[in-house]
């Protein structure tokens, strides 16, 4: 009970000071704006944390932003006084716009090893994962999943699935491409056709997934290709699996970034090679549950063999995303809800 | 006397000087951001709003879920008011009351919550409902929002009637059952035309407060499928960095609360803003005929306004209790609530008296009774000129200057002034104007002015008030979520925000308890400012106007 | 000698326009119908309104350029002159000084007012459980305290009783007179002016004109 009381009050003490002298420099400190999930205990953040600081003299410091496409909407907010030195958590689809706020400097990294579906041709953006957007379910309550993308637009509306706000998240913005590039121009009739099918809209990944489709909420989230990775090899359990879609899935490769106003311009972009070495590389698939960016051979999980393979990866050019992102948005905005 | 007790001294000395001052301040902050907003629409193209599908049907939805709820509460407080005012007697009816009351002062979040764990989704009426096979309920949508605005104006709506009823002479009473009215032609003859006088009133105040509703369409809206032009501002600069939509939207916004302000003003209400209670009256009341008829209708009410408490209470203890109490998070935003809730009372109370001050001279001394009434309109600039909106003014000022997000405490306690304001003028109006009223001649007679006119006249007449303005502006700042949405991160968490955050990522045990954080510290301050400027611990106080 | 000199003043659309001519030390009453403009009177006196034209001299200097607390004017409403939140002594000292921050010599001659208008031992009493004639005594006590050598009396004896009222005015009459007041006294009752045994004016259409012969009863 003492103890607690001590603990609550030199937390609290702690707080206070944190509160008024927030800007405590002792030695580098390299400021990171994620999403939640990376930061999270079992999250790839504390791993990468300790092992970067372990090489570099200084403090990594991780801020999880409410949810991932946030990461870019809040350094625009904050703009050129903004605190992060990197951002870590875009994806491919956002990469034209992100570029475009010119918020953001080459990251001189050595791509060489990295081995994605896709060439890599972008100097400010180093690609740390990648996987295919995915319906995951729960075999309990879904036996018989849907096997397209259309036999789901058209399922009967008792099916149940939870999606994330394209504004806000990456898989949500995946799967409005994804509609787009599977129904073209008559994507908004098949959101029309999935919407009463939708449970509920989260802002971000996590909620979706942990605290709702874990707890039962739903019997489909949509997530990626590698989710049943992670439960397969920690959770030890087959009860959740990634529907295989016969018109392919759509794919994200998950950039990170160094900013233009960063004044650890050294420090971020060794932090950036750091994120395409064998050592990150490695803790990413059973922390973050994506497949890496460059060949890590035997440090893949066996169960990433178990995963479905896409018939084929769908995307769309970063450009044309950047163009009408603002118009598909407003169109699910219209059909979706 | 001591060189800041001399300056306040001259400054009180000029009668102009308070009100003038407290004048400048509101403008800068009001204006500047207000400029900020226009300059950027030469950017943009406003008619587009009107051509967006998206807006008009945000525009609509505002509107509509605004009508329903007005309509919902004041239908249903008009049965509960008649049955409360026909059972003047009986056990926990003060109680009754007493709790429609704290309506003002619980935070929106923390009532949402306990909304959520009665009708959510896992919450008690469906796991009761499920019993007969019938299907969830779910609180999510324009049910959800709809529900939580009943939750909150329906008390507020009844409270007004039941004051209104309540003023009906006896000898009506009497009269009635001298003739002997049946229910039905008490109601009709009696009950209704009191109650009609103040419907409309009502009815407006409850439609304009439901159309600026934030926080509860936020958190229930469940997405885009239910958002208000509030909500939608908040959702293009938050979601898309989208500035033409945030500052178009903030527009529209502003031009129909104008509107709303302009209609309210025509139909007065007496919404009371303290928590005297109707006294179990000694009146004389008609032989209630249908008890059981009052007694479902209150039961009933009490039940819809209780649960929501109690679930809120029953599950703020629970296995992650420990944890969430000790968790750096709660204790940064515990500390960050209360410096904003202190700070912004002592603001608000301070341009509040600033401007009675100086708009007491004019209409009392000088006797131009109507322009000391706008000067103190001035302080209700944030009914035209909603938090969202004004945030969104201050970001585009401050964003070429500062990070927004870490001065988010600073714009945070601006906001939550002027929210506040309106008030606190209302609360001390009264006093203020009394403490002077038939003493002016007097008091200039005997040339009392300055500190000394504020230390021995004033201040021991209006101390009580100005303990419960701060106490009440206090708690509203402490429970606010509206401006801090805006700027709030991880690096200026308060207990709202992160109660937001822990609801919306479903982390329900964790909302339960910083729900129960949240609602200790309104209490707490609430307490502590009253006992403090208004030199009283518990004594209750009767601050109706 | 108070001077008033076609003192005028507009009320809306009300004008009135004053000349009264008294010695330093003499009660003049002013009678009129409500409304006639007596209090108007008293407050351009007293500084609460301005006078839009016309001289008021008080001993050959003029008043009308100074504020209501600079001119030497005391006033005895005919209610609310105590604060209710403060003590007698509190009430009276403000006359004093506006700051109540009175020395201990002042703080006795508070004690000794108190006891020339019979109301020793109260100095302590809150003003809030007097009752009216005990209340207006205090008031009276400290326009004594105030030695200003204008007493301007605005109905102070309309709102007590029958009994009272003649002892608080035959209080007053001894009091003035002990004093070497001026007095203007205004009322609507021609006895209280005869008991005070004031020189009487009667204010009508805006104007004053002294009432040389017998008395007369006002009616309302």
């Amino acid at each position: 009970m003492i103890t607690g009381i001590r603990r609550a009050l030199s937390i609290g003490l702690t707080a206070v000071l944190l509160t008024f002298a927030q800007s405590s420099h002792g030695a580098q400190t390299l400021t990171v704006y994620t999403y939640e999930s990376f930061t999270s205990e079992w999250g790839p953040g504390p791993i990468i944390k300790t092992a970067f600081e372990k090489q570099c003299d200084c403090t990594l410091d991780f801020v999880a932003i409410d949810s991932s496409a946030g990461i870019l909407n809040r350094v625009q907010l904050e703009g050129k006084s903004t605190k992060a030195d990197v951002v870590l958590g875009l994806d491919y689809n956002l990469m034209a716009l992100a570029e475009d706020t010119g918020l953001l400097s080459e990251s001189g990294a050595d791509l060489s090893a990295v081995k994605l579906p896709i060439d890599w041709d972008s100097n400010i953006f180093v690609p740390y994962d990648y996987g295919h957007f995915a319906f995951v379910y729960d075999t309990k309550l879904l036996p018989e999943p849907p096997k397209s993308l259309d036999e789901l637009v058209n399922a009967p509306d008792d099916l149940k699935i939870i999606i994330q706000d394209p504004r806000t998240s990456t898989p949500g913005l995946g799967l409005m491409l994804w509609m787009k590039s599977v129904y073209g121009d008559d994507a908004a009739d098949a959101w029309k056709k999935l919407k009463p099918k939708i449970l509920t809209v989260t802002s971000g990944w996590s909620e979706a997934y942990f605290s709702l489709f874990l707890n039962g909420e739903a019997p489909m989230v949509l997530s990626y290709d590698t989710s049943p990775g992670y439960h397969m090899a920690i959770d030890k359990t087959e009860q959740y699996q990634a529907a295989a879609f016969d018109e392919g899935h759509y794919l994200q490769i998950e950039v990170a970034a160094l900013l233009k106003s960063s004044k650890n311009q050294e420090l971020g972009k060794s932090f950036l090679q750091f994120l395409i070495s064998n050592e990150a590389q490695s803790a990413l698939p059973l922390t973050n549950v994506m497949y890496p960016s460059i060949d890590i051979g035997d440090a893949l999980p066996a169960e990433f063999s178990k995963l479905i393979k896409p018939t084929q990866s769908l995307l769309l050019d970063t450009e044309l995303v950047r163009d009408q992102r603002k118009a598909w948005v407003d169109e699910w905005l219209e059909s979706a809800n | 006397m001591s060189g800041l007790k001399a300056q306040i001294n001259s400054a009180l000395n000029h009668w102009w000087l308070p009100g003038l001052l407290a004048l400048v301040v509101l403008a800068l902050i009001t204006g500047l951001p207000l400029t900020a907003l226009i300059l950027t629409t030469s950017e943009i193209n406003l008619s587009g709003v009107f051509q967006n599908t998206y807006f008009n049907r945000v525009i609509f939805f505002s509107f509509y879920q605004a009508l329903l709820s007005a309509v919902l509460s004041v239908g249903l407080a008009i049965p509960l008011a008649q049955a409360l005012s026909r059972e003047q007697v009986f056990p926990g009816r003060k109680w009754l009351i007493y709790l429609f009351s704290l309506s003002l002062v619980i935070p929106t979040i923390v009532a949402i919550f306990g909304i959520v764990a009665v009708y959510g989704r896992t919450g008690w009426l469906n796991n009761f409902t499920a019993w007969f096979g019938i299907d969830p309920f779910s609180i999510y949508g324009l049910s959800g929002i709809l529900l939580a605005h009943v939750f909150f104006n329906m008390p507020l709506a009844t409270r007004v009637l039941l004051q209104s009823l309540d003023n009906i002479p006896d000898t009506q009473w009497r009269l009635s059952t001298q003739l002997r009215l049946n229910g039905f032609s008490q109601f009709r003859f009696i009950e209704w035309p009191a109650m009609r006088t103040q419907l409309v009133g009502v009815f407006m105040l409850i439609f304009t407060l439901c159309f600026t509703s934030f926080t509860i369409v936020l958190t229930l809206g469940g997405g885009p499928r239910a958002t208000t032009i509030e909500v939608a501002i908040y959702q293009a600069l938050r979601f898309d960095f989208d500035l033409s939509s945030a500052v178009s939207l903030a527009l529209v916004q502003m031009a129909f609360c104008t509107l709303l302000l302009l209609l309210s003003a025509f139909f007065k209400h007496n919404a009371p803003l303290g928590f005297s209670i109707t006294p179990a009256a000694t009146v004389f009341r008609p032989v209630n005929k249908k008890r059981w008829v009052s007694f479902s209708i209150i039961i009933l009410a009490a039940l819809f306004v209780v649960l929501p408490f109690m679930g809120l209470l029953i599950s703020a203890v629970n296995p992650s209790t420990v944890a969430v109490l000790i968790h750096t998070n709660t204790i940064q935003a515990t500390i960050n609530t209360f410096i904003i809730a202190v700070v912004t009372a002592c603001i608000s109370v301070a341009m509040g008296i600033a401007l009675l001050i100086s708009s007491r001279h004019i209409r009392i001394r000088l006797a131009y009774h109507k322009l000391g009434q706008w000067i103190q309109h001035a302080g209700n600039i944030i009914l035209v000129m909603p938090p969202v909106v004004l945030g969104t003014g201050l970001f585009l000022l401050l964003r070429d200057f500062a990070d927004v997000f870490s001065i988010a405490l600073l714009l945070a306690i601006l906001i939550n002034s002027l929210m506040a304001l309106p008030f606190v003028l209302r609360i001390l109006d009264g006093p203020i104007i009394q403490a002077t009223e038939h003493h002016d001649k007097l008091i200039q007679s005997l040339g009392i002015s300055g500190w000394s006119r504020w230390r021995l006249l004033d201040w021991p007449l209006i101390r009580q008030p100005i303990g419960y303005a701060m106490g009440l502006s206090a708690a509203l700042a402490a429970g606010d979520l509206s401006a801090i949405a805006l700027f709030g991160s991880e690096r200026a968490l308060t207990l709202p925000l992160l109660l937001f955050q822990r609801i919306g990522s479903y982390r329900l045990h964790e909302a339960a308890t910083t729900a129960g954080v949240l609602l200790m510290a309104c209490l707490v301050l609430f307490v502590l400012m009253r006992a403090i400027a208004g030199g009283q611990l518990l004594r209750p106080i009767h601050a109706d106007s | 000698m108070l001077t008033l000199d076609n003192v005028s003043v507009k009320l809306g659309d009300l004008r009135f326009s004053y000349t009264l001519k008294t010695d330093a030390t003499r009660i003049s009453a002013i009678l009129g119908k409500s409304g006639s403009g007596k209090s108007t009177l008293l407050n351009v006196i007293a500084g609460f309104l301005p006078a839009t034209g016309g001289e008021l001299e008080w001993q050959g200097k003029s008043l009308l350029g100074l504020p209501a607390n600079k001119r030497p004017v005391t006033t005895l409403f005919q209610q609310h002159n105590l604060f209710s939140h403060l003590n007698v002594g509190q009430n009276i000292g403000l006359g004093v000084k506006p700051n109540l921050k009175l020395s201990a010599q002042e703080w006795q001659s508070v004690e000794r007012v108190l006891e020339e208008v019979d109301l020793q031992g109260f100095i302590k009493k809150s003003a809030a459980n007097l009752s009216g004639g005990e209340q207006q005594r205090v008031a009276l006590a400290r326009c004594l305290l105030r030695k200003q050598p204008i007493l301007l009396l605005d109905e102070p004896f309309s709102a007590l009783d029958e009994s009272t009222r003649y002892d608080m005015i035959e209080l007053t009459r001894k009091v003035v007179e002990l004093h070497e007041l001026c007095v203007i006294l205004v009322t609507h009752n021609a006895d209280d002016a005869k008991l005070m045994n004031a020189k009487q004016y009667q204010l009508q259409d805006g104007t004053l004109k002294p009432q040389t012969t017998e008395h007369r009863q006002q009616t309302l």
